[in-house]
């Protein structure tokens, strides 16, 4: 929790606006995650947490507002680019509320899926790769062996050939994460990745999370409403209510933040120690 | 006895171009959840490219079977692609997101409009084959009465045989086959995790619609005969057989393909060859009514 504040920022939310007709969902809400760090966005329900994060991954336009994305592969305007694009080139990576695995394909095909943009070029777009070409086997392998690696850090190497609907629900949530990884993106975007997971499973989560953010070093973006994650392992954490940024910092400033305070639960401080 | 096994024989062969065909059927609605009707009219089409390409090959001098069968195969194929990507870029691609109905009602039409693009330029006389291969062996007399396999049926069988068992390992094995099982469980998710899903789907009709040529050729190898309404019987046949088997299942189809073959030859066989047709739409009823899901296939389980 040291590095965090030296690097330059990797996504820059400036005045990000999203109104559906009449609706005011996100309200003039600003903020910056970094690589090398967590950066957590919570709220009450109803916040507009998951529309921000729907205009950063293109599923909105935003009606007004500025998404900059300096990547690996330099700077990006997300909020002009389209849905695909922003998983390609830009390399921002999402999981769902709800679980979005294949279920019926292997554990490891799973993975492979995510890969299959390397895979595809070096096929030389399928026919080559059909044929059994050298480029394409290599890449092919250099795949099996990343996903590996993934299976590795979930724990889930035994399960590769097991089709992933099978699996035990906190493994799916690993899995999910896993898999938006292989797309070797430099932002993730994870929403509530813990719900519904027992206390060991989180605490698994969390451990995964603080080693992608160590050891990938990429930008994590996490909506999450259980504080044990939150409050643990986020370097920085925005607030939103009604669809305005109420706080932003650190988890100790955040926590004793009035306005977070009040925006949770009226008075009592308790709650959000949970 | 001796006539059981030959008509076990006459089935498993229309089984299989009838397994061919309802493959198209089958990987469309796994991935796009439509039926494509105008599948059968790419199979007319696949019969008709097969018939001009038999002709070329007669005036160029292959007078090989063999070679003249593996040309016009792979022409066939080629230009019955071409017509299925083309029908998905131009008459279902833009209707995508569009209501359900919609892209049905345009494969209705584009079925209509094939029909009689062939027949205008084709004609609407039935066209003769001629016979590529001929002749076959007596697997064994009994009863008076001779068993008989030709050469066109093992050609048929182990064509059949080859074609669905590489596609099976293209679907299992190969990263085409990866993303195109990815798409047809979570389009969107697949296309967030880079996939591109338009060019998935273009692809599994090209897919579809080359397997639908083989099976034109062999129909026109096996009757002899095509005119520009094969494809409209066949089709829905196929269609069945892919229901039979369970909508959306590889396997399924092929299976599924195989007993509409038995059931309609051997009705024919041992009841009445008029009424062959009402027994295939018959078991489409049966199955609709007592297993929606078909016998490979998985029931749709809705979350609530």
């Amino acid at each position: 929790m040291t590095a965090p504040q030296v690097t330059e920022p990797l996504i820059e939310v400036e005045h990000l606006t999203m109104r559906f007709g009449g609706l005011v969902a996100i309200d003039d809400v600003s903020f910056t995650a970094r690589s090398h760090s967590i950066t957590a966005v919570i709220g009450p329900n109803g916040a507009g947490k998951t529309t921000v994060f729907n205009c950063i991954t293109g599923f909105y336009k935003p009606t007004i507002g500025r998404l900059t994305l300096r990547g690996a592969g330099g700077e990006f305007l997300l909020e002009r680019m389209r849905g695909h694009e922003i998983g390609q080139k830009a390399r921002v990576a999402r999981t769902f509320q709800n679980i979005r695995l294949f279920p019926g394909m292997t554990v490891l095909e799973n993975l492979m899926v995510a890969q299959h943009n390397k895979l595809m070029r070096a096929s030389g777009w399928s026919l080559l790769g059909l044929l059994g070409a050298a480029s394409f086997q290599r890449a092919e392998a250099a795949a099996v062996e990343l996903a590996r690696l993934w299976l590795e850090r979930i724990g889930l190497v035994a399960d590769a050939d097991r089709p992933a609907g099978e699996l035990p629900y906190g493994a799916q949530r690993r899995l999910e994460i896993a898999r938006a990884m292989c797309t070797e993106p430099v932002l993730l975007c994870l929403d509530e990745p813990a719900a519904g997971l027992n206390p060991r499973e989180s605490a698994e989560l969390n451990q995964l999370l603080v080693s992608i953010r160590d050891r990938d070093g990429i930008g994590v973006l996490l909506i999450e409403h259980d504080m044990s994650v939150v409050m643990n392992i986020s370097d920085h954490i925005v607030v939103l209510d009604y669809g305005r940024k109420i706080a932003e910092g650190d988890p100790l400033a955040v926590r004793s933040d009035p306005a977070v305070i009040r925006a949770y639960l009226g008075t009592d401080e308790e709650a959000i120690d949970g | 006895m001796a006539y059981f096994t030959q008509q076990l024989i006459n089935a498993i062969t229309l089984g299989a171009i009838y397994g061919l065909i309802a493959i198209g059927y089958t990987m469309v609605y796994g991935i796009i959840g439509m039926i494509n009707f105008a599948h059968g009219e790419v199979f007319m089409i696949g019969a008709f490219i097969s018939l001009i390409g038999f002709i070329i090959c007669g005036s160029l001098g292959i007078s090989s079977a063999p070679i003249a069968i593996v040309l016009v195969l792979l022409l066939a194929m080629c230009f019955s692609a071409v017509y299925g990507w083309a029908i998905e870029r131009t008459a279902y691609r833009p209707l995508r997101g569009s209501f359900r109905l919609a892209p049905l009602i345009s494969a209705i039409g584009v079925s209509i409009a094939l029909q009689n693009y062939v027949q205008l330029a084709q004609g609407a006389r039935p066209k003769p084959g001629g016979q590529v291969v001929s002749g076959g062996f007596n697997l064994f007399s009994a009863d008076g009465f001779d068993v008989r396999v030709t050469w066109l049926q093992i050609i048929i069988v182990l064509v059949t045989v080859v074609l669905m068992a590489g596609f099976t390992w293209v679907i299992a094995k190969t990263s085409l086959g990866r993303q195109q099982r990815a798409c047809e469980q979570d389009m969107k998710m697949a296309a967030l995790l880079g996939v591109n899903v338009d060019r998935t789907i273009s692809l599994t009709f090209v897919l579809g619609a080359a397997l639908a040529a083989v099976a034109g050729m062999l129909f026109l190898m096996y009757y002899g005969v095509i005119d520009f309404f094969i494809g409209f019987l066949a089709g829905i046949k196929a269609f069945t057989a892919a229901v039979l088997g369970g909508i959306g299942s590889l396997p399924g189809a092929m299976l599924g393909g195989l007993l509409i073959g038995l059931i309609e030859v051997f009705w024919a066989g041992y009841f009445s060859s008029e009424y062959k047709d009402v027994a295939a739409f018959a078991i489409l009823v049966l199955v609709l009514i007592f297993r929606p899901s078909g016998l490979l296939g998985k029931p749709e389980i809705e979350k609530v």
